[in-house]
């Protein structure tokens, strides 16, 4: 009981010290809030706006029609028509335009006599992701005027025609599988930095030394720190989840139990590598750098923004370590696709090690630099 | 830029023109407490070819005043005129005729004392021909020759800051600003400082101004200027400044009764202006030539004239401006009875007892078979040298470091196995102020009067009696972080006393503190330390150690000497030094060590 409210007290005051002090509460506020907006509005793989160039040597009605189709569509603009190969060059290499269209003179005829016809795309490849996304757009657009006009003129369509449809994400909104990650990055930065920092500042200002002389023990202080960090860490995701819901219209399909359960046991390993860098360095500064040399890795390797699947099996074999890549998959299944618990248990379980775990060697630590 | 020779400065030394002057110079700073006036209209200047001492407590706008004449700041208003230039108007006309040693100075601890030398040398400009005549003085003046490829960071206290003098002279300024380059260094590092600077008057006629919180310190200098409160509240000659005092100064003796009891009495009679504990004897400085008169109820006092020092003449005038009426201070409500039959629960009479102790670093021997013992109720002082490892042992007895060997026991738990529990009894105040500065004074007493267990009313009224006891009930609810330097003093010894806790351990508690609110500080361990409280003081501060009943000196690690004050000054009695101060027996007592070191090599 006695001790309870030891702890108890050990909590009010790292909130106190946390919230009266301006610059660490400007730290929890607005770097969260500038990434959320930031990367729900900027960090998007849909393209709008592509310009593109038109090189057409056909005349008939055949290649005005496709061409049409690309100036119809609001995701391309028209930045200007060209006659000559020449005109290629500047313009791709001035990156005024990502795609240029180029149609023979024999299109149109050769549709005509049902030959096939070419349409040639000339891609910037210097950005090949980009590239690649582009030429599924024109391929798209292509392959649907072709079914049309085979339609139109009686010729039966391809054999075997593919239809698409994406589920969990029909219109394939690339908002839709990043903004729920965020949820994850965010928390992240916010648990490792509270708990980084706070005993790395302690350190600093002398206090540690007079905490550790009060009949406060070990774990006592270790559970001082890791308390506000849960509250902190909460509070902070459950804010990205709000505004994701009502800003971004993420749907959350699945239960809220099973995402709080995720968060649970990701901000128990949070805090736990966060207490782990904290035992080992002395100044706020080494605090900091320690955080990102942890933030950076696990971020990339958390399939975040890259799939884990592309990765050399060495470093998929090091993503397991990485407690965002378990959460990446909660929160995505959660939201998208209405997971529940019972589907999520390997991740539960692998986070829930992870994070025991890395509680444990903080608490080893800790007692190893005291000794 | 080419360096400044020698002659340079003697065109102007013909003029009437002083070679340093200040004139109403003002400074304010914004704080979260209103507008801080750092320096008040201060005017004075510096003769050539002398030291000035810039005495003042902390706070007192010492490192303000030094930055404004390295023109590192700007004046509010009022001139500076250096050797006829301006720094405030035109900075780089002063910094080739300057050097400036900064409080923290900085070296690169990662290079050599050579190189360090080499990277200052090429920031001032010095041709590299002339770098070999330039750095033969420095170094055999400083003692530094035989470890110029020693990385800096490894040199020890003392010889950082004889490592930033020689940098800060290596272009031969010959005007010298140092920013209190004595604090944190032993008194044996800190003679040897002062004998460079001395020596470096005598020799190339160079003017120093050296800022210092220590009081004994301002009988080195040739000229004193005080600083009190961003005010100067004085300035002459040690001589001047001791004849005012002249016969002032008695020393009294009270054989049959602890001078610690009898001390704040005596300051309160009248006509008294300062008493401070000396050892076994209690100093004593009358405000005019009249000896004090004591009442019978005091006992026997033997009273003996004493010669006048610097330290009397500051306080009197202190006391002329600071209109506080002491007190008698009464701990009862601070220290309940309960609490101190409490301590004397168990049968012990010691409340420190360590035997054998031993603490290794990787293969450096930090404390070497250390044994003493600590009564109750004992005021025990640890001092060495910078390296001597009494920081390491005191942080092993407050349980901050574990030992490699030995036994210890404190406060009657055996420090290894209940360290936790014994924690219970005892308080730690470190030298930093190292409380929560964001949190209030309320909020800080909470915090630590329930880290030690405290609940309920209980608590309530215990942090209302600290609150009244160390007159903080006006800050109640300011953060700690801006109190005035002497409140956060005195939080810092509530929050360590709060639990009521048989040992207090102090880590150069009074270091740069306003000699007034020592004299307070100690009045409270003092009253503390006859209820029953064992109190254990590391210091380098020699006024500190006179506080103590015994004191134990360490080198390398091991004991060298242990005793009360006066038995040290006794041991170390010579014709050449018959009354040596503790200062003396000090540096006499490290001295011989080193010497028997050498002779055994």
């Amino acid at each position: 009981m006695q001790r309870l409210l030891r702890i108890l007290r050990l909590v009010q005051k790292e909130f106190l010290a946390l919230l009266r002090d301006k610059k660490s509460r400007m730290v929890l506020i607005v770097p969260p809030t500038v990434q959320l907006l930031v990367f729900s509005y900027a960090a998007t793989f849909d393209l709008n706006n592509i310009s593109y160039a038109v090189w057409n040597e056909d005349t008939g009605r055949y290649s005005r029609q496709l061409l049409a189709r690309f100036s119809g569509s609001p995701n391309f603009k028209l930045a200007g028509t060209i006659t000559h190969e020449q005109e290629v060059a500047p313009l791709m290499n001035n990156r005024k335009v990502l795609l240029v269209i180029h149609i023979r003179s024999d299109f149109s005829r050769n549709l005509l006599s049902s030959t096939p016809a070419m349409v040639e795309v000339l891609l910037d490849g210097r950005q090949s992701n980009t590239a690649m996304i582009l030429l599924g757009y024109v391929e798209t657009i292509v392959s649907n005027y072709t079914t049309e006009i085979a339609s139109e003129r009686g010729i039966p369509p391809p054999i075997a025609p593919i239809t698409l449809r994406a589920w969990y994400n029909p219109n394939l909104k690339s908002r839709w599988f990043i903004v729920p990650g965020i949820v994850g990055l965010l928390t992240l930065v916010v648990t490792l930095l509270v708990t980084a920092l706070s005993v790395a500042r302690e350190r600093e200002e002398g206090t540690f030394d007079q905490l550790l002389v009060t009949p406060l023990t070990p774990f006592d202080i270790i559970l001082g720190k890791v308390l506000p960090g849960f509250a902190i860490g909460m509070v902070e995701a459950t804010g990205i989840i709000v505004l994701a819901v009502l800003i971004f219209h993420i749907p959350l399909r699945g239960s809220v139990g099973a995402l709080y359960l995720g968060l649970f046991l990701f901000i128990l390993s949070g805090l736990g590598v966060g207490l782990m860098i904290s035992s080992l360095v002395s100044t706020q500064q080494q605090g900091l750098l320690g955080a990102f040399l942890f933030l950076v890795p696990s971020i990339i390797l958390s399939g975040f923004a890259t799939p884990i699947a592309n990765m050399p099996t060495f470093i998929q074999n090091l993503t397991l370590l990485n407690p965002l890549r378990y959460f990446m998959v909660i929160l995505r299944e959660v939201f998208l696709q209405g997971a529940g618990v019972s589907i999520l248990l390997p991740e539960y379980a692998a986070l829930l090690a992870i994070g025991v775990s890395a509680l444990l060697l903080a608490g080893y630590f800790f007692r190893r630099k005291l000794g | 830029m080419a360096p400044i020779p020698k002659s340079h400065p003697m065109a102007d030394l013909t003029s009437p023109e002083a070679l340093i002057s200040a004139n109403g110079l003002t400074k304010t700073f914004p704080s979260p407490r209103g507008t801080l006036t750092a320096l008040d209209n201060i005017t004075f200047s510096l003769k050539e070819g002398s030291i000035t001492g810039l005495i003042g407590p902390d706070g007192a706008g010492k490192t303000t005043l030094m930055r404004l004449l390295a023109g590192l700041l700007l004046p509010d208003s009022g001139e500076i005129r250096i050797m006829g230039n301006n720094p405030s108007r035109d900075p780089l006309s002063v910094q080739g005729s300057i050097g400036y040693m900064p409080q923290k100075f900085g070296l690169y601890e990662d290079l050599s004392v050579q190189e360090n030398l080499d990277l200052y040398a090429d920031l001032q400009g010095v041709p590299r021909n002339r770098r070999k005549e330039l750095y033969a003085p420095l170094l055999s003046m400083t003692a530094l020759s035989p470890f110029g490829k020693r990385l800096a960071g490894q040199l020890s206290g003392g010889m950082k800051q004889k490592l930033g003098v020689a940098c800060s002279l290596v272009h031969q300024p010959p005007i010298l600003l140092l920013d209190e380059p004595t604090v944190g260094v032993d008194p044996v590092s800190r003679r040897e400082l002062w004998e460079i600077l001395r020596k470096l008057v005598r020799e190339s006629r160079s003017t120093l101004f050296v800022s210092t919180s220590y009081l004994d310190e301002a009988e080195r200098c040739d000229e004193i200027l005080i600083l009190y409160n961003g005010k100067i509240l004085g300035s002459g000659t040690p001589e001047s400044f001791r004849k005012e005092v002249a016969g002032h100064g008695y020393r009294a003796e009270t054989p049959g009764q602890s001078p610690r009891i009898v001390e704040p009495t005596l300051s309160l009679l009248p006509g008294v202006v300062d008493t401070v504990l000396e050892g076994s004897t209690i100093r004593i400085v009358m405000g005019g030539d009249t000896p004090p008169t004591f009442s019978e109820s005091l006992g026997e006092i033997i009273l003996k004239s004493v010669p006048p020092r610097f330290e009397d003449a500051f306080m009197s005038r202190i006391k002329k401006i600071t209109n506080a009426t002491p007190k008698l201070i009464s701990i009862d409500r601070l220290y309940p009875r309960q609490s101190r039959n409490k301590n004397n629960k168990n049968g012990s009479p010691y409340a420190i007892e360590v035997e054998n102790l031993v603490r290794d670093f990787g293969s450096f021997r930090a404390v070497d078979n250390l044994s003493f013992h600590v009564r109750k109720g004992e005021v025990f002082g640890l001092l060495g040298a910078n390296g001597a490892g009494k920081t390491t042992t005191f942080r092993i007895l407050s349980g901050l470091l574990a030992p490699t060997g030995g036994k210890l026991v404190v406060a009657g738990e055996n420090v290894r196995r209940a360290a936790a529990h014994a924690r219970q009894s005892i308080g730690y105040m470190a030298q930093k102020f190292s409380l929560y500065s964001q949190l209030t004074v309320f909020q800080n007493l909470t915090f630590y009067s329930s880290a030690y267990g405290l609940s309920g009313t209980q608590q309530k009224e215990k942090i209302q009696d600290s609150l009244i006891f160390f007159e903080l009930e006006p800050y109640r609810n300011v953060s700690s972080g801006i109190l005035p330097l002497g409140f956060r003093q005195r939080l810092a010894l509530s929050c360590a006393l709060i639990h009521e806790p048989s040992i207090l351990f102090l880590d150069e508690p009074t270091s740069g503190v306003d000699p007034n609110a020592r004299r307070e500080f100690w009045h409270i361990i003092n009253a503390l330390a006859t209820v029953g409280v064992s109190v254990l003081v590391t210091t380098h501060f020699m006024e500190e150690a006179e506080y103590c009943d015994r004191l134990l000196i360490m080198a390398q690690g091991a004991l060298l000497a242990m005793g009360s004050p006066s038995e040290i000054k006794e041991k170390t009695k010579s014709p050449r030094i018959p009354d040596p101060s503790l200062e003396d027996a000090f540096v006499s007592l490290l001295s011989d060590f080193k010497k028997t070191q050498g002779d055994q090599k």
